[in-house]
């Protein structure tokens, strides 16, 4: 991994603009960027993993490629993340983090999500996407589609609200009877 | 008339176990579907101690968040401290001093073996041997009393802190580690007396519970899980940080991905992390136990993803900063909850007895499920 100058595209009005914007690279990096041009491009945060940006719409064919070509093999998604940005537009960013065990490379993918559009499920391709996207769709409120089994799973069915969005008011909970 | 035998239907029905199940350590809920004494399918109901520990740190400076983690795998916090800390100082771009990285190593280790030590007597005693479960916590106390006299605490250490340690490893426990793994590896024979030749417990584990390497890697399990299913895969090897490389040990695998493979993984584990605990005590060097870091710790705005073997897999810590003094968002990567997903795919047709046996392999703590 080395450290490069990052190019100018990337979400506008992102309260996650960095200053001085430097980006780890890396041949995975390179290869995606090269093939999905319209789609893929460098993530302007500073990061410690090779990471890209991805368009939502893209995001289904990017991880099948991911997965599929011999040459990448990302066969473990380790993780999935959300975040909030309330200000910004789209409202949340999706964070991928995907392993090769084979070639031991690894990759973070950030995707932008509206707070009315719904993002592709990968559970068909990796497993271990379902209890992440249930737990997104429990605590931010993220809509997946395409996943088997969607419903809440830290919190209670009746629960309302979701509690990691930035806005979610944490007040009326620490009230007890008799306050 | 009675009608003959093979004319009876068997109802499918759909019980609970737990979330009081003496067999979840903790409260966790299955729902099971069965046809007989057969599983056809489980639910496995999470989040009963969900306390909202990633929300939590968002309200926290990044000091206050550290004893956090330790509420999640309350069994090897010193693991979790480790992983937060590693984030934040990814972000902070920090060089910690050579003796803070083998103190740290000696900590994670000790919280391996502790961890695995519960593991192994809780296991033992859900299978019906008991005997294992006191010699496993005799052993344990050893790990506790000397975590005691380095920081002052047993459970909830609050040790591994920004740049280093939070306190030096003295003399004492130095001298209280070396008189522990001089008569350890003697107790895991004890162990594996007990158990690796008992019939009774063979036959409960062989077979049982198989995962397959391909589930295991799409279910993106870690740990004894992972090398359990005969995947070599260590990220102390596989994506080396602290002071590993420089120790000397080895990775086991099992063979086909049953529970006796995960037994087998972590008794071997137990024996390598002795063996790197003798080599981090040997090569001990002098030094500083902490680099000098500002008072009040503002990281520069970005986002570090750093993980770590802990005891029951890969522990990730996904951390983004806004350049204030609180985490703009932590969200923690914890390995039982990624291993328990898999557990529909290894209680596919087993027995309920077995379902016992089953969860017990993975090794859950329900602090870190739930988060």
């Amino acid at each position: 991994m080395e450290d490069s100058e990052s190019g100018s595209s990337g979400q506008k009005g992102d309260p996650s603009k960095r200053e001085v914007p430097t980006v780890q690279t890396s041949a995975v990096v390179d290869l995606l960027i090269k093939r999905f041009s319209d789609s893929v491009s460098v993530v302007e945060e500073k990061v410690n993993w090779p990471s890209v940006r991805v368009k939502l719409e893209a995001l289904q064919n990017i991880a099948t490629f991911l997965k599929q070509e011999p040459t990448l093999d990302f066969d473990y998604l380790t993780s999935i993340s959300g975040v909030d940005y309330p200000e910004r537009s789209p409202r949340f960013d999706l964070v991928y983090h995907f392993v090769s065990l084979k070639y031991k490379h690894v990759l973070a993918i950030k995707v932008g999500v509206g707070e009315k559009e719904v993002a592709p499920s990968l559970t068909p391709l990796w497993k271990s996407a379902d209890w992440n996207e249930r737990e997104i769709f429990d605590l931010l409120g993220i809509q997946f589609s395409g996943h088997p089994d969607l419903r809440r799973i830290l919190l209670p069915d009746q629960w309302k609200g979701h509690p990691l969005r930035k806005d979610y008011v944490l007040a009326e909970e620490d009230k007890f009877p008799g306050d | 008339m009675v009608e003959p035998r093979r004319k009876f239907k068997t109802e499918r029905l759909f019980i609970n176990m737990g979330p009081q199940h003496p067999s979840t350590h903790g409260v966790l809920r299955l729902g099971l579907s069965i046809e007989g004494e057969r599983v056809v399918s489980v639910f496995p109901d999470v989040g009963f101690l969900h306390r909202g520990i990633e929300k939590l740190a968002e309200k926290r400076t990044y000091v206050q968040f550290i004893p956090l983690t330790d509420r999640l795998d309350y069994l090897a916090a010193m693991s979790n401290n480790l992983a937060f800390v590693l984030a934040v100082e990814s972000l902070l771009e920090v060089e910690i001093p050579r003796r803070a990285s083998y103190i740290r190593v000696i900590v994670a280790e000790l919280s391996r073996l502790a961890s695995h030590l519960v593991w192994l007597g809780s296991f033992a005693n859900d299978l019906g041997a008991s005997t294992p479960l006191l010699y496993c916590f005799r052993e344990r106390e050893d790990i506790l009393d000397a975590f005691e006299i380095l920081c002052g605490a047993r459970m909830t250490f609050n040790y591994v802190r920004f740049g280093g340690v939070a306190r030096d490893a003295t003399p004492e426990f130095v001298e209280k580690c070396r008189k522990f793994l001089s008569t350890f590896d003697k107790r895991v024979d004890e162990y594996e007396q007990l158990l690796t030749n008992n019939v009774i417990f063979v036959n409960r584990t062989k077979n049982v519970g198989i995962l397959s390497r391909e589930d295991a890697i799409s279910y993106a399990a870690s740990g004894p899980m992972l090398r359990g299913s005969a995947i070599k895969w260590d990220l102390r090897k596989d994506a080396p940080y602290l002071v590993y490389p420089e120790m000397d040990f080895i990775i086991p695998t099992g063979t086909v991905g049953d529970v006796w493979d995960r037994y087998v993984v972590r008794i071997i584990e137990m024996r390598q992390a002795a063996r790197i605990l003798r080599q981090a005590l040997d090569g001990l060097p002098e030094g500083d136990f902490k680099a000098k870091l500002p008072r009040v710790l503002k990281p520069a705005m970005g986002e570090a993803y750093s993980r770590v073997e802990a005891p029951k897999g890969e522990l990730g810590f996904y951390v983004i900063s806004d350049g204030t003094t609180n985490p703009y968002r932590v969200r923690i990567r914890a390995p039982s909850f990624i291993n328990l997903a898999a557990i529909s795919a290894m209680t596919e047709g087993a027995l309920i007895a077995d379902l016992v046996a089953i969860l017990g392999s993975i090794d859950i703590v329900l602090g870190e499920v739930d988060r």
